[in-house]
């Protein structure tokens, strides 16, 4: 077999052992399928009112909640590959002939596969709840720019992973993920927000992904600001950036010898 | 077909060097395992040892040195050091949340088997090391010595030239320590070279044809476990009386020289060269002259004396295990 047909043979079967733990950890699956859920329904029925928002607060809602649970993705991610490489298991792959990068191309379909799962059970969810997104081009447009930030989240978090090392450090990453959620505009209009902290939300990568989303589901985003104007363009960008920053970073320290 | 190796040395380690920050790991390590032996790197705990591991199976890069595996180079020709290895680690490197057959088998196809080689080889694998009837169950779910069994067997897929075993019974109870012990004793013999590092002396007696002693992340002493006993002293016989005022005695009617009393523990003993003739004799003259003895034994030195001699001040690091160790062969008298 040709070199290519080795990466794909082996990135196959370390897909396939991402999707044998799926199948004996149905449990975590679910739950891990359903946190989003609550959470949409927590802001939806209970918190939420979404200050400085028009229209009906659903649909801003919606789109806000996919892009945050795709953010959130990354702590799945750097746990996952925390435990393989705390766990000595991937010292058995790095010393054996295989294309020894495809451990990380295992990962990434697998958490690919689950965040798509993710973004169709919280689509079905928020139609539920009355939401109704624009059709056509434009709605597998935005599913495209979820996908594409849970992507850039990906493979930061495989880096971070690396660097951090241990399970200890990536409970510190995990309680940081949510203030960085949270100061974006997946809940409430930055307009609403002192001046200084709207700015900050505006050029949150959580956001551009967020507002370009809710521009293609044809829900009013709001804001006048150069970077809310833009919010299409930051939204393909800063992924873009993360990805070409990221990714070489993860690849080469894996594929490195440590020490 | 084995590669050419350099003088019938399957790992031939030279001069190699590490260092963490300040701290050498390694200084000027040298190792040759001839092809077909098995090979002991004892030492204790910080001695070096797993970073030697590490760099030989090409996990790590060495600072300085060179290490050639089934002749090829570890850094240069990494590729082919892997094709030719098996690498059982110090934690288990088995994915604990599949079963048993589920990781063979995705061994199997990382080795390139293809996926039906890689499924009979798992069965194989599974048959010769008494996992057969291990089913769907995790890894994780299996006792300790199953799992160090699983990782062998996970070790071998490709029947290895050169197989690296890292404290392969590092926190095993005794009864996994004898399995992990039985399947390496069935692997010599079938040619495959071994090298095998541990922490307990006993261990090391009992498996390996050679012994390197590491110390400070070189080699102290390296030979066979009797030619290492012998550099630091001979074999003694131990005479404990019933009687302590027998002893007395027991020394002049014996009439060995060299002879050192030890009342409290009611203990005779002397160097001896000739160990059964030696046994025989004090025996039948104990017999004769009417003494009492609770035990009679020819005890050789242990490796434990061998090394607290030569690492001067005994082991560094924790040396817990080496402390354990000693306790346990005490008893042991030949």
């Amino acid at each position: 077999m040709s070199a290519v047909g080795w990466v794909v043979a082996d990135s196959w079967t370390m897909t396939r052992r991402e999707l044998a733990h799926w199948a004996r950890q149905p449990v975590q699956v679910v739950v891990g399928l359903v946190f989003p859920v609550m959470l949409l329904l927590v802001f939806g029925y209970l918190i939420g009112g979404g200050r400085g928002v028009s229209g009906p607060y659903v649909d801003f809602l919606v789109p806000g909640m996919l892009a945050l649970t795709m953010a959130f993705g990354l702590e799945g991610t750097m746990l996952a590959v925390t435990q393989d490489l705390n766990k000595g298991v991937v010292d058995r792959f790095r010393s054996m002939p295989m294309v020894s990068g495809t451990v990380l191309v295992g990962r990434a379909v697998a958490d690919m596969l689950q965040s798509a799962v993710g973004l169709v059970v919280l689509i079905g969810v928020g139609y539920a709840m009355g939401w109704r997104p624009g059709g056509g081009a434009g709605f597998l447009a935005a599913v495209g720019l979820l996908l594409l930030f849970r992507f850039a989240m990906l493979w930061v978090g495989i880096h971070l992973a690396m660097v951090a090392g241990r399970p200890e450090l990536v409970q510190a990453v995990q309680i940081l993920v949510w203030p960085v959620g949270f100061l974006s505009n997946a809940f409430a209009v930055p307009a609403s927000m002192p001046g200084w902290l709207g700015a900050v939300v505006e050029w949150n990568p959580l956001s551009a992904t967020a507002t370009a989303v809710r521009e293609l589901w044809g829900a009013g985003a709001g804001g006048s600001s150069w970077a809310a104007e833009h919010a299409g363009v930051l939204a393909v960008g800063w992924p873009v950036v993360l990805v070409g920053l990221f990714l070489p970073l993860a690849v080469g320290r894996f594929g490195r010898l440590r020490g | 077909m084995p590669d050419a190796d350099v003088n019938g040395n399957s790992i031939l380690v030279e001069d190699v060097g590490k260092r963490y920050g300040a701290k050498r790991v390694l200084d000027g390590l040298d190792l040759a395992v001839r092809r077909g032996t098995v090979h002991a790197v004892l030492g204790p705990n910080g001695a070096g040892k797993t970073t030697a591991v590490r760099i030989m199976t090409t996990l790590l890069r060495p600072d300085a040195g060179r290490v050639l595996v089934a002749g090829h180079d570890v850094q240069r020709e990494a590729g082919e050091v892997r094709r030719r290895i098996g690498l059982l680690g110090q934690h288990a490197a088995v994915d604990e949340e599949l079963g048993g057959r589920q990781n063979l088998e995705m061994f199997g196809r990382l080795h390139h088997l293809g996926a039906r080689r890689a499924g009979e080889r798992a069965d194989e694998l599974l048959a010769r090391f008494g996992l057969a009837d291990t089913g769907r169950k995790a890894v994780g779910k299996y006792s300790g010595g199953m799992r160090r069994r699983l990782d062998l067997a996970a070790s071998l897929i490709t029947d290895p030239e050169v197989l690296f075993l890292d404290e392969p019974t590092t926190g095993l109870d005794p009864r996994g320590r004898a399995e992990v012990w039985g399947a390496v004793r069935s692997l010599v013999g079938g040619g495959t070279t071994v090298l095998l590092t541990t922490q307990y002396l006993e261990e090391a007696d009992q498996l390996a044809d050679r012994i390197s002693l590491i110390d400070g992340g070189r080699v102290a002493a390296e030979g066979t476990a009797d030619g290492l006993k012998a550099t630091v002293g001979s074999d003694r016989i131990e005479v404990v009386v019933r009687d302590p005022s027998q002893l007395a005695d027991t020394v002049r009617v014996l009439g060995l020289p060299g002879v050192t009393v030890d009342r409290d523990r009611r203990l005779l003993s002397a160097p001896v060269t000739d160990r059964m003739g030696v046994l025989v004799d004090v025996v039948r003259e104990l017999s004769a002259a009417g003494i009492e003895a609770e035990d009679i034994a020819v005890r050789r030195p242990t490796l434990d004396e061998v090394f607290l001699s030569l690492t001067e001040g005994g082991p560094v690091g924790d040396g817990e295990s080496l402390a354990e160790s000693d306790r346990g062969e005490r008893g042991v008298a030949v």
